[in-house]
């Protein structure tokens, strides 16, 4: 039993970054109408910002929690408002396209001076041990990063859903023109949302630093990931990507106790399931 | 909103002459590349390649279906025929056949379960369909794993053909080339051809016409899977060896490449930005990894200022259809 549940927690942790990166590309694809492709490739740089804040600067973890987010954040809107403003009106398609190569450009430079080799990022002190709950030995920093994680999803949901600045932001997906004739700046929002979704995948990369260390491919295969598991949620919802992201992982966790060998795929073969029985995906609204 | 392809010119008598004639021309300059003393290895792999992108560019240039997952067709086969030759003992022609076959069967299934969404969604679908294969291949113990098959025997082909004489391999290589070729190009021209234009259009208008657009897109899929299956079974026989590159997403994303700096939706170009692109990376081979950065400089640049691609801004001048 120890093992199912430390793999149900290993579950949760992949869940927490399934759901702040869904949770992302869904904020993102509302407002922007762009599958960030990106993403993964952002996500790293999070954990790379992290890790030179703390060897060059000194800056701990928990600033690099608050300062990686910003700074990639606004790399993100620099990226915005530099290239992909310009493909408002066209296909779709091109911007998938073109965060792909954003993507292999990020994650080539990085590559080149870092090599596929992981680098070492130390839990912070304060969340070093582990407590022995009874029934299972819980590291501190694994149960802090759920936690944490779960947190943050929610704060992002209750922003989009229950704010001002949140309503403003689900008129302007509906109908930017009528939002932009009440005096709403909607380009600026754009780029701010699209620095949001980028913020939130730079953190989940901070928190994901301790646990799988700093790698420039960290983020290539788990975007792939990540697709399917907002393929499986649809992107209508915010609270739809949450729940889906998190389950994802514990079904993950769950396949990697029971059936090792399928853990890879376990993810992808869902959603074939999920395609094959209700294509729109579970969250309903059909793109 | 506009589509990918919003200035293909509409099919003339003109436009089919002005194609015949180039495509002529292309076979006559591949005919004699032997005479040339050009290295013909890299003819020969820029050749299944540019097969792969015209297969990858019939479902996103004329369906409007963009596949980022074609690389599972390519290694699949590969991986069939390069396992039928080598432990079967097979010759060269039930090799292709077989491989061919696989991609076909492998076209059906991940083309019943992609098309059910449209777009954006499809893409992320065939990514994630083929992440799962090459999960697959890395456990299957047939596919040898990180090693991959290697040392594939290219055999006699039809009893006759002996594929180890490089100017052989190099024929039977040009007429499975022009023969796919031909058979998109006669496709794109047909009937069917033309309603997967329409889909590609106005998907909503194609259907209140009557047409079973889903039964059209998945023919399509299977085509251009099949297609694509068949360059990855004379891929092996050029670089005897089958393995998990060839499956992987990054070669997925080499396909569209190719095509994009081609020229998407034109009949010439992904042979053009086939050969481009593999002329790059055998010339680029000594800088390692900035060779991703540069094919990540080039998808950025092709989407940012040049949209229709080489032959595309071609064509587009001279107001031809090529």
């Amino acid at each position: 039993m120890q093992a199912l549940y430390a793999q149900l927690l290993v579950g949760l942790i992949n869940g927490s970054f399934y759901a702040l990166l869904s949770l992302g590309l869904a904020v993102i694809f509302g407002m922007l109408n762009i599958i960030n492709f990106a993403h993964g490739a952002l996500y790293m740089m999070g954990a790379f910002t992290a890790y030179f804040l703390l060897n060059l600067f000194g800056i701990g973890y928990w600033w690099a929690l608050l300062i990686a987010p910003i700074v990639v954040g606004i790399f993100g809107m620099i990226l915005e408002r530099t290239m992909l403003q310009w493909l408002a009106g066209l296909d779709h398609l091109y911007g998938l396209l073109l965060t792909f190569g954003i993507a292999l450009i990020v994650q080539g430079v990085f590559q080149n001076y870092f090599g596929s080799s992981g680098l070492p990022y130390a839990i912070p002190d304060e969340l070093k041990g582990g407590m022995n709950l009874g029934f299972m030995f819980l590291p501190i920093y694994r149960g802090w990063v759920v936690v944490f994680s779960l947190v943050v999803c929610l704060a992002t949901w209750f922003l989009i859903e229950k704010t001002r600045l949140g309503a403003y932001l689900r008129a302007a997906t509906e109908n930017p023109t009528l939002v932009r004739a009440f005096g709403i700046n909607v380009p600026r929002m754009i780029t701010l949302t699209y620095g949001l979704g980028v913020g939130l995948a730079a953190l989940a990369g901070v928190l994901s630093a301790p646990i799988n260390q700093v790698r420039p491919l960290m983020g290539a295969d788990l975007i792939i990931v990540v697709f399917a598991v907002v393929v499986i949620g649809g992107m209508g919802s915010i609270m739809g990507s949450i729940i889906t992201g998190f389950a994802l992982g514990v079904i993950e966790g769950l396949t990697k106790y029971f059936y090792p060998e399928a853990s890879n795929t376990v993810v992808f073969v869902l959603m074939v399931l999920v395609l094959l029985i209700k294509p729109t995906g579970l969250t309903g609204r059909a793109a | 909103m506009s589509a990918l392809t919003d200035d293909t010119l509409p099919a003339s008598p003109r436009a089919m002459r002005d194609e015949m004639i180039v495509f002529v021309a292309m076979a006559v300059l591949l005919a004699i590349v032997p005479a040339t003393g050009i290295y013909p290895f890299f003819v020969m792999q820029a050749l299944c390649f540019a097969l792969l992108a015209c297969a990858f560019n019939l479902l996103i240039g004329f369906g409007g279906l963009l596949s980022f997952g074609h690389a599972m067709f390519l290694g699949s086969a590969g991986y069939f025929t390069a396992h039928a030759v080598k432990e079967w003992g097979v010759s060269p022609e039930i090799g292709i056949i077989i491989g061919t076959a696989g991609a076909a069967v492998l076209g059906v299934i991940t083309g019943y379960v992609s098309i059910r969404r449209q777009g954006i969604y499809f893409s992320m679908i065939t990514l994630a369909l083929s992440q799962l294969l090459y999960f697959i291949y890395l456990q299957a113990p047939f596919t040898h794993g990180e090693d991959g098959i290697q040392g594939i025997p290219q055999g006699k082909m039809f009893w006759v053909l002996d594929l180890s004489k490089p100017t052989i391999l190099y024929y039977v290589v040009l007429v499975g080339f022009l023969a796919g070729f031909l058979l998109i190009f006669r496709t794109i021209n047909s009937p069917f051809g033309e309603v997967l234009k329409s889909i590609r259009e106005n998907e909503q208008r194609a259907i209140s016409l009557g047409y079973k657009t889903d039964q059209y897109k998945l023919m399509a899929f299977i085509l251009s899977g099949t297609i694509a299956g068949f360059a990855g079974s004379l891929k092996v026989f050029v670089a005897q060896n089958a393995s998990l590159t060839d499956v992987h997403w990054t070669m997925s994303g080499e396909i569209v490449l190719m095509t994009l700096v081609g020229g998407l939706g034109t009949i010439f170009g992904p042979v053009v930005g086939a050969f481009i692109i593999i002329a790059m990376q055998q010339y680029l081979a000594g800088f390692g990894q900035w060779v991703l950065v540069i094919q990540g400089v080039i998808f950025v640049a092709c989407v940012l200022t040049f949209r229709r691609g080489l032959v595309g801004e071609i064509g587009h001048y001279f107001r031809r259809s090529l």
